[in-house]
């Protein structure tokens, strides 16, 4: 909302610096987005006429001119603009002045003949856009006053962010209103305004659906002149307003909507035919509308009509057909109350918002209409004549918002504020705000005008009261808390966990968006995913991701883009996956590596990561907890992961993570040439909580028995060991691979594997008849279950 | 007797001369070994008379044991100067790096996060979450933002193929925590929001902190206080705020804070208010016992302030130069 600080004190006289004034606006609700100064350093440039001209001799373009700003003196100026004509009235700036875009003027010759000025054009002065040719005042324009009197000049543009809630502030009236609740002075407005009837003016309006227009204003003025011009005041208004002047008509209808706030249409009262209605559109309506778009209207849509269809999108843009024109000479101005509900989500739909869908969709003032088509005949009669027929006002109460009476009482008050205010200031606040109160001690009866229809509760009444106080003046004061212990939160606490461990794991934590490309998703984990957006911003940002893998490879792929050979990286957050009665949401932590494993480093030749250091780093995420849980690697077939070097992660049988190398193919899809190991955990399985129950542990020797032997190559060390450590577990306390070699002597096919087993008893020391004894069992085991062949 | 005193000073200068153990030994030799100066001086003992021996030999012992005080003081001297000589042979170059000695690090957005938690922890409140795929009725209607309402142009909405949606922001975690644990209630509860634009100050998905305390007797005097105290903390230093009146459809009154940064340029930081009656009645609250804050702010605009950054994007480029200097 931009209005000009100058129009605002019309109607409220605010003893307040425009610095002070856009504090008060910021303080009381109304956020000031900028206010900047209008048509400054414009001092001596001064009002001219144009007392005769003739071309330049040796330029086509250029016009020798005669002007005068004391009527007598002549000033010779070489001017380029296309409108001059004799007897214009225009501004002149002397030599020595340094207009506002920073152009120096002084005495020069152009093409041979000397100026002595410089005609201006509005953009020139910093008054608007228009660089088309000079300015062109009035006749009335007194030659030789200022520009910056004549103008009123310089003016402040207000620019405000106005909230949702206040559609009642979308008018210089209503920040007027508002402003008002906060000092002394009132506002000046005056509201009964009437325009005798001149002529009998026929046309028909009908509001057969009061649900859809529970009011309607209109009113006709025949005979204007359509050669009248829109007044200066009023084309700066709008200027300063940021809308351009078209033409009195069409200037008047915007005036009357920043100044009230109720968006009005002006038609050709000559092209409309028969009744006007406000109707639903119906199927296969067409309307061609004042841009001369045409839109294909939707059946949801209010529409008003007469017997030739459709003439006008409520609350959006009229049509082109009806649509006031410089031949105009008879004018209907009609003014509606749209409900809110009426106009929510329409203008979004057609992607048109307007000045006036913005006002109807946040509700306009359902008292205003009348007076709002009075004041556009007001202003119509004053600039083009003519004669107004009679008002026509329909409305239809029991559609229209009724005004309500809300309780306040200073319990409450008090309470919500944490602060007591005093009971007269408060009645003080309520009444300056044209809120009709009846005190009674302890509380009020708050009756509030029609346009503040954002009024419903108490807390709505506690809030005004606060505002216009002052949110500053209510001091700090800190709570007593009696709140009871909680548990703590063991799933957070190891998501940060883990973040921490991998950090020192020389992993970097990143963060990647949520929706990531559909093929891509559908690519990694192998399926496609049902969890698309409606609505996405591009493709590649359109499906929930059922991976952090993409998002990671994303990253690392940018980073080798910049030079970056070794890539660790980490990220915590939710996939999304459909299930059979809707989605679920499931905490990962997933990490990628690539590049050498170590920084370079002068001790050592650099090697590059592979399988068992990112197995190595899921591992030690998985030890963080107390528990010892009983986690299981198996070979998998992950449609991301190159067959033989993947696996998933089971605990008690149940596949809660992933780990391997990334498939050449997709890697070559991300441009990265290196092999990259990716591992993904759902962290919430993977620490299931249970409490941890410690074992006693054996204060008795440890015996260590090795044993070497060759087995056919695809047989798995886990398999073994789980088959071994079942022989004697009370005994055998842990069973580790310490040598696993293929080649050399061994047998083609085979690999010799070399275990260590640790032994001890738990109440007596372990003699070594009975390690000898289950490292006989151990042998028999190895050569019956595996086929394997003890070395020597 | 004046040559005991001669002896004892050139043994002296011997024993400080002597470069390494075995000369030193030497020394030791020629004047306390078997035929040594000092031996075959208490050896001629003999020859005095009886009245003089017992000076003679006092003397005589006490130039001995000064001298061999001299001979371990200087072995002593001597041993530290040859480990010294040995271990410098085994200097290395102690400016080189350490072994792995890089680490990697969380995100900025992550130690943002950490560091607000850490405060409001301590000021009794719970960590909560809640899902990132929400229903229209915890993300909007429950928060009294009903079908239609303006407000829900504000919040350009993600909406997923089966009608749900992607939170707007983390509002909706008050909704369910209230539901599931009532009144009274202190929490907060960060997490990522979507919203669908994108330009140079928003990006499709971003990060927010909701504030919820409701108990009896909450007022907008307290949110102030803890405001205040948390942006202050969260800075580490004293800072003024502004509580500008605004509008959210689930808090009233509401308001926006601003901080102050620099002399006089202030920055919007974040939205708060006292729970709307609506929006407790909703989450099965008496409004008539209970009153509450509630509070948003983005993490991202936070940290923005905190770490100096002064491009949003960054943050989701993931440029490990970038992200390095938060290590």
């Amino acid at each position: 909302m931009k209005f000009s600080e100058s129009w605002l004190r019309e109607i409220i006289d605010i003893n307040l610096s425009p610095e002070e004034l856009s504090a008060k606006l910021t303080m009381i609700g109304h956020e000031v987005d900028s206010i900047e100064i209008d048509g400054g350093g414009l001092e001596g440039i001064l009002i001219a006429e144009i007392i005769s001209y003739e071309k330049h001799p040796d330029a086509d373009r250029l016009n020798l001119c005669q002007v005068t700003t004391n009527g007598e003196d002549r000033i010779s100026i070489v001017c380029g603009a296309p409108n001059v004509r004799e007897g214009m009235k225009s501004i002149l700036a002397l030599p020595g002045k340094t207009l506002p875009n920073g152009l120096k003027l002084e005495k020069s010759k152009i093409r041979g003949i000397e100026s002595f000025g410089m005609l201006c054009s509005a953009a020139e002065v910093g008054l608007g856009l228009d660089s088309d040719g000079i300015m062109d005042f009035p006749q009335d324009a007194k030659v030789g006053t200022s520009l910056i009197d004549y103008l009123k000049l310089p003016d402040r543009i207000i620019d405000l962010d106005l909230t949702p809630n206040r559609g009642d502030c979308f008018s210089v009236l209503g920040i007027a209103r508002d402003l008002a609740g906060t000092c002394k002075e009132d506002i000046k407005y005056k509201f009964d305004i009437s325009n005798k009837p001149s002529a009998k003016v026929e046309y028909s309006i009908k509001t057969p659906f009061p649900d859809l227009c529970p009011r309607l204003a209109a009113q006709a003025i025949i005979n204007i002149d359509n050669k009248a011009l829109t007044p200066l005041w009023m084309v700066e208004k709008l200027r300063k307003s940021g809308i351009r002047s078209i033409n009195p008509v069409v200037d008047i209808t915007n005036f009357v909507m920043i100044e009230l706030g109720q968006p009005l249409h002006a038609y050709d009262l000559s092209k409309v035919n028969g009744t006007i209605i406000p109707r639903f559109a119906k199927k296969d309506e067409h309307l061609v509308l004042l841009d001369e778009s045409e839109v294909e209207l939707k059946k949801d849509t209010v529409v008003i009509t007469d017997d030739s269809g459709p003439i006008g999108m409520a609350g959006i843009m009229g049509g082109l057909s009806t649509s006031v024109s410089l031949n105009t000479t008879s004018v209907l101005f009609e003014a509606a109350y749209w409900p809110t509900e009426v106009m929510a989500g329409v203008a979004r739909r057609y992607g048109m918002h307007t000045d006036a869908s913005l006002r109807f969709e946040r509700g306009v003032d359902p008292r205003i209409q009348k007076i709002a088509v009075n004041r556009a005949c007001e202003l119509l009669l004053s600039i083009c004549g003519g004669d107004a027929g009679k008002v026509t006002d329909i409305k239809n109460e029991d559609y229209l918002p009724k005004n309500k009476t809300i309780k306040l009482t200073s319990r409450r008050l008090e309470r919500i504020l944490g602060h007591k205010i005093d009971f007269n200031k408060i009645s003080e606040i309520l009444v300056r705000l044209n809120f009709k109160i009846r005190e009674n001690k302890i509380d009020w009866q708050v009756s509030v005008p029609s346009y503040r229809f954002d009024l419903q509760i108490e807390e709505d009444l506690i809030e005004e009261v606060a505002r216009i106080y002052g949110f500053d003046k209510i001091p700090e004061l800190t709570e007593v808390s009696s709140r009871s212990l909680s548990l703590p939160n063991d799933d957070l606490k190891n998501i940060d966990k883990i973040a921490n461990h991998l950090c020192t794991r020389d992993y970097q934590e990143v963060i990647t968006y949520s929706f990531i490309d559909d093929d891509v998703n559908t690519l990694i984990t192998g399926k496609q995913s049902e969890l698309r957006l409606a609505n996405p911003l591009s493709k590649d940002m359109s499906t929930m991701r059922g991976s952090i893998w993409p998002g990671l490879l994303n990253v690392a792929s940018r980073n080798v883009a910049r030079q970056m050979d070794r890539v660790r990286l980490f990220e915590i957050g939710k996939i999304f996956e459909s299930t059979n009665d809707g989605h679920q949401e499931i905490e990962q932590v997933a990490g990628l590596i690539m590049g050498p494993l170590r920084g370079e480093h002068w001790s050592e030749k650099s090697i590059n990561v592979n399988f068992y250091d990112i197995k190595g780093d899921l591992e030690s995420i998985l030890i963080l907890d107390t528990i010892e849980n009983e986690f299981e690697f198996e070979p998998d077939n992950n449609a991301s992961l190159q067959q033989g070097q993947s696996a998933k992660l089971l605990l008690n049988g149940l596949k809660i993570g992933s780990v391997g190398k990334l498939h050449p193919v997709l890697a070559k899809k991300f441009s990265i040439k290196r092999d990259v190991y990716l591992f993904e955990l759902n962290i919430i399985s993977a620490y299931p909580g249970v409490s941890l129950k410690v074992k006693p542990i054996s204060k008795y020797p440890l015996i260590r028995r090795d044993i070497s032997f060759t087995v056919k190559k695809d047989i798995k060390a886990a398999d073994i060991i789980k088959s071994i450590k079942f022989i004697e577990p009370e005994i055998i306390q842990s069973i580790k691979v310490f040598d696993i070699f293929e080649g050399n002597n061994i047998e083609e096919g085979l690999k010799s594997i070399a275990l260590g087993l640790i032994l001890q008893e738990k109440s007596r020391t372990l003699t070594d008849t009975v390690a000898d004894e289950i490292i006989s069992k151990t042998v028999i085991l190895l050569e019956k279950k595996f086929f394997a062949k003890l070395r020597d | 007797m004046k040559k005991i005193a001669e002896i004892l000073k050139t043994s002296l200068q011997e024993v400080h001369k002597a470069s390494d153990i075995n000369s030193l030994d030497s020394v030791r030799v020629m004047y306390v070994g078997k035929k040594g100066k000092f031996t075959s001086s208490l050896r001629s003992l003999g020859s005095l008379s009886d009245k003089e021996r017992p000076a003679a030999g006092e003397e005589i012992n006490k130039a001995k044991s000064t001298f061999m005080k001299a001979v371990s003081l200087r072995k002593a001297e001597l041993e530290t100067i040859a480990l010294e000589e040995i271990l410098k042979q085994n200097s290395i170059d102690v400016t080189l790096d350490g072994y792995a000695s890089s680490r990697g690090g969380r995100h900025p957005i992550s130690l943002a996060r950490l560091r607000i938690e850490e405060i409001f922890k301590d000021a009794g409140y719970e960590i909560k979450s809640g899902p990132e795929i929400e229903d229209d009725f915890h993300n909007f209607t429950a928060l009294n933002i009903p079908d239609n309402h303006p407000a829900r142009a504000m919040h350009d909405t993600f909406y997923l193929n089966n009608g749900n949606l992607l939170r707007t922001h983390t509002s909706p975690v008050q909704i369910r925590s209230l539901l599931l644990q009532g009144a009274p209630i202190r929490i907060i509860a960060p997490g990522r929001v979507y919203r669908c634009d994108s330009d140079q100050t928003h990006t499709p998905m971003f990060h927010q902190v909701e504030g919820l305390v409701i108990d009896k007797g909450v007022s907008f005097a307290n949110l102030k206080a803890v405001l205040h105290e948390f942006v202050a903390c969260f800075f580490g230093k004293e800072v003024e705020l502004r509580f500008r009146p605004s509008y959210f459809p689930f808090t009233e009154p509401s308001a926006e804070v601003d901080v102050l940064w620099g002399k006089d340029k202030w920055l919007e930081i974040l939205g708060c208010g006292m729970v709307h009656p609506n929006v407790l009645i909703n989450a099965g609250v008496d409004p008539e016992i209970y009153s509450g804050y509630a509070f948003g702010m983005g993490i991202e605009r936070l940290a923005m302030l905190k770490y100096q950054v002064d491009d949003l994007r960054v943050f989701f480029e993931n440029d490990i130069s970038f992200l390095r200097q938060f290590n």
